[in-house]
C-alpha cells in the first residue's frame, strides 16, 4: 500500500514536469482581467492611440484581423536594444510576405525618439511602416502600455541610457490576446517564437 | 555467515594487507596517469588564445551594438567584420573606443550616423587588446597593434574630443 502511494506521488510529480512550452494550440497568456460582471476574462490589450514613423495614427484597428509582435526599445539604448532589434529584424525578414503579421516597436524615450528620428531609424534599418511600426506618443501612455505587454519600463538614473526595461517580444493575436512571448536577446528563443507565430497564423 | 566460526584475526596482522600487496607497477602507473591528467588540465586551463582579455572586454562593452559576430546592424551600426575603416584608419580606432564618435562615418561605402558612446575607463592596454581581438576575429586578418603604438594614437585624442 505504501509503495503504491509512493508511486502515485512520483507519478503525479513527474506528470507535472511535462513541458508545455510549445503546445499545438498556443495558450492565452497574461493575468486574467476582471470583467464587467465580476467574472474573470482573458487578458486583453487595451485601447491605444500612438503615432508611427510615417506620422500614421496607430490604434488597435491598425491590426484588425492581424497578429502583431510588440516590443519596447529606444534609439539611444546602449544595452539590449540593438540585439532585440536584430532579432525583430529576423522575424520581419521571415514574415516579409505574410500580410497577416506586423511588428510594432514602442519607443520608451519619446522626448528624443521623435517621428523624424524614428523615420530615420526605420530607413536605416531598411523597413517600411506598412510592416513594422515604430511608435511614439505620450511617455506615460507608453509606460502604462508596457505591463499590458508583460514588459517592464521604468525611468532609472542608474540604468544605462536612463531607462530600465525588459526585452521581451510579445505575440498578440487578432483578438488582442497575448499568445506567445520570448526573450528578444536570445536567438534560440526567437527561433522557437517564430515557430509559435507560424502556429498562430495557421490557426487564424 | 560462515566466518562467524573462524577465529579472530590477530592484531599483529596488518589490517590493510591487501593494499600492501598492491602491485607496485600499478601504483606507478596510476601516479603517472594522475600527473599526466593534471598537467593536461593545467595546460587546457591556460589560455592559448592571446586576446582573451580583448574578447571579454568586447563582450562587455562592444557586442550589444556591434553584435557577437561583428556584423553590426544594417545602416544603423557599422560592422567590424570585414570593415574597410579598420584597415584604412587604424589610428582613429583607439580614440573612438575611448571617447566615442558622433557624426557621419563611411564604412564599406555605407554612411553611418549613429552616435557611439566612449568607454573612458579603458586603459591603453585594454584598448590594445580589444583592437587585436577585432583585428583577428570573424575572418579579419589585420596587423596586430602594439600598445606603444596605441599610446601614440591616443595622444592627439584629448578627453571629450571626438575624431569626427
Amino acid at each position: 500500500m505504501k509503495n503504491l502511494l509512493l508511486w502515485l506521488v512520483v507519478f503525479t510529480l513527474l506528470s507535472g514536469c511535462q513541458s508545455n512550452l510549445s503546445p499545438d494550440v498556443l495558450p492565452i497568456l497574461g493575468v486574467p482581467d476582471l470583467g464587467p460582471n465580476g467574472d474573470s476574462v482573458a487578458h486583453t490589450i487595451p485601447d491605444f492611440r500612438l503615432i508611427d514613423q510615417d506620422s500614421n495614427v496607430i490604434t488597435n484597428e491598425t491590426f484588425a484581423g492581424k497578429a502583431y509582435v510588440a516590443d519596447f526599445f529606444f534609439i539611444a539604448c546602449p544595452t539590449i536594444c540593438p540585439i532585440t532589434t536584430k532579432q525583430m529584424l529576423r522575424i520581419h525578414d521571415h514574415f516579409k510576405d505574410e500580410p497577416r503579421l506586423e511588428l510594432m516597436g514602442h519607443t520608451l524615450a519619446p522626448k528624443y525618439d521623435t517621428v523624424a528620428a524614428l523615420n530615420r531609424y526605420a530607413k536605416n534599418l531598411g523597413v517600411s511602416a506598412n510592416k513594422w511600426h515604430f511608435v511614439t506618443g505620450d511617455q506615460a501612455t507608453i509606460y502604462d502600455l508596457a505591463p499590458e505587454y508583460m514588459n517592464v519600463a521604468l525611468t532609472d538614473e542608474d540604468a544605462p541610457g536612463g531607462i530600465n526595461h525588459s526585452g521581451y517580444l510579445i505575440l498578440v493575436d487578432k483578438n488582442r490576446h497575448i499568445r506567445s512571448f520570448c526573450n528578444g536577446t536570445d536567438p534560440e528563443e526567437v527561433t522557437r517564437f517564430i515557430k509559435d507565430i507560424e502556429k498562430l497564423l495557421n490557426e487564424q | 555467515m560462515s566466518n562467524r566460526n573462524t577465529p579472530m584475526t590477530p592484531k599483529t596482522e596488518p589490517a590493510c594487507k591487501t593494499t600492501a600487496s598492491f602491485p607496485k607497477s600499478w601504483v606507478r602507473f596510476l601516479s603517472i596517469a594522475c600527473l599526466l591528467l593534471s598537467s593536461f588540465f593545467v595546460w587546457t586551463s591556460c589560455e592559448t588564445y592571446p586576446y582573451q582579455q580583448g574578447k571579454i572586454l568586447y563582450t562587455n562593452f562592444c557586442e550589444n551594438c556591434h553584435m557577437p559576430d561583428g556584423s553590426g546592424l544594417k545602416a544603423l551600426i557599422p560592422p567590424l567584420a570585414g570593415a574597410d575603416f579598420l584597415a584604412k584608419s587604424p589610428e582613429l580606432v583607439p580614440c573612438i573606443i575611448r571617447n566615442g564618435v558622433k557624426g557621419e562615418m563611411v564604412v564599406n561605402g555605407i554612411t553611418y550616423d549613429t552616435e557611439m558612446a566612449g568607454i573612458e575607463r579603458l586603459t591603453e592596454f585594454e584598448i590594445t587588446n580589444i583592437i587585436n581581438y577585432i583585428h583577428t576575429s570573424w575572418g579579419n586578418d589585420l596587423p596586430i597593434v602594439e600598445h606603444l603604438q596605441v599610446r601614440e594614437w591616443l595622444k592627439p585624442c584629448e578627453k571629450n574630443t571626438k575624431p569626427f
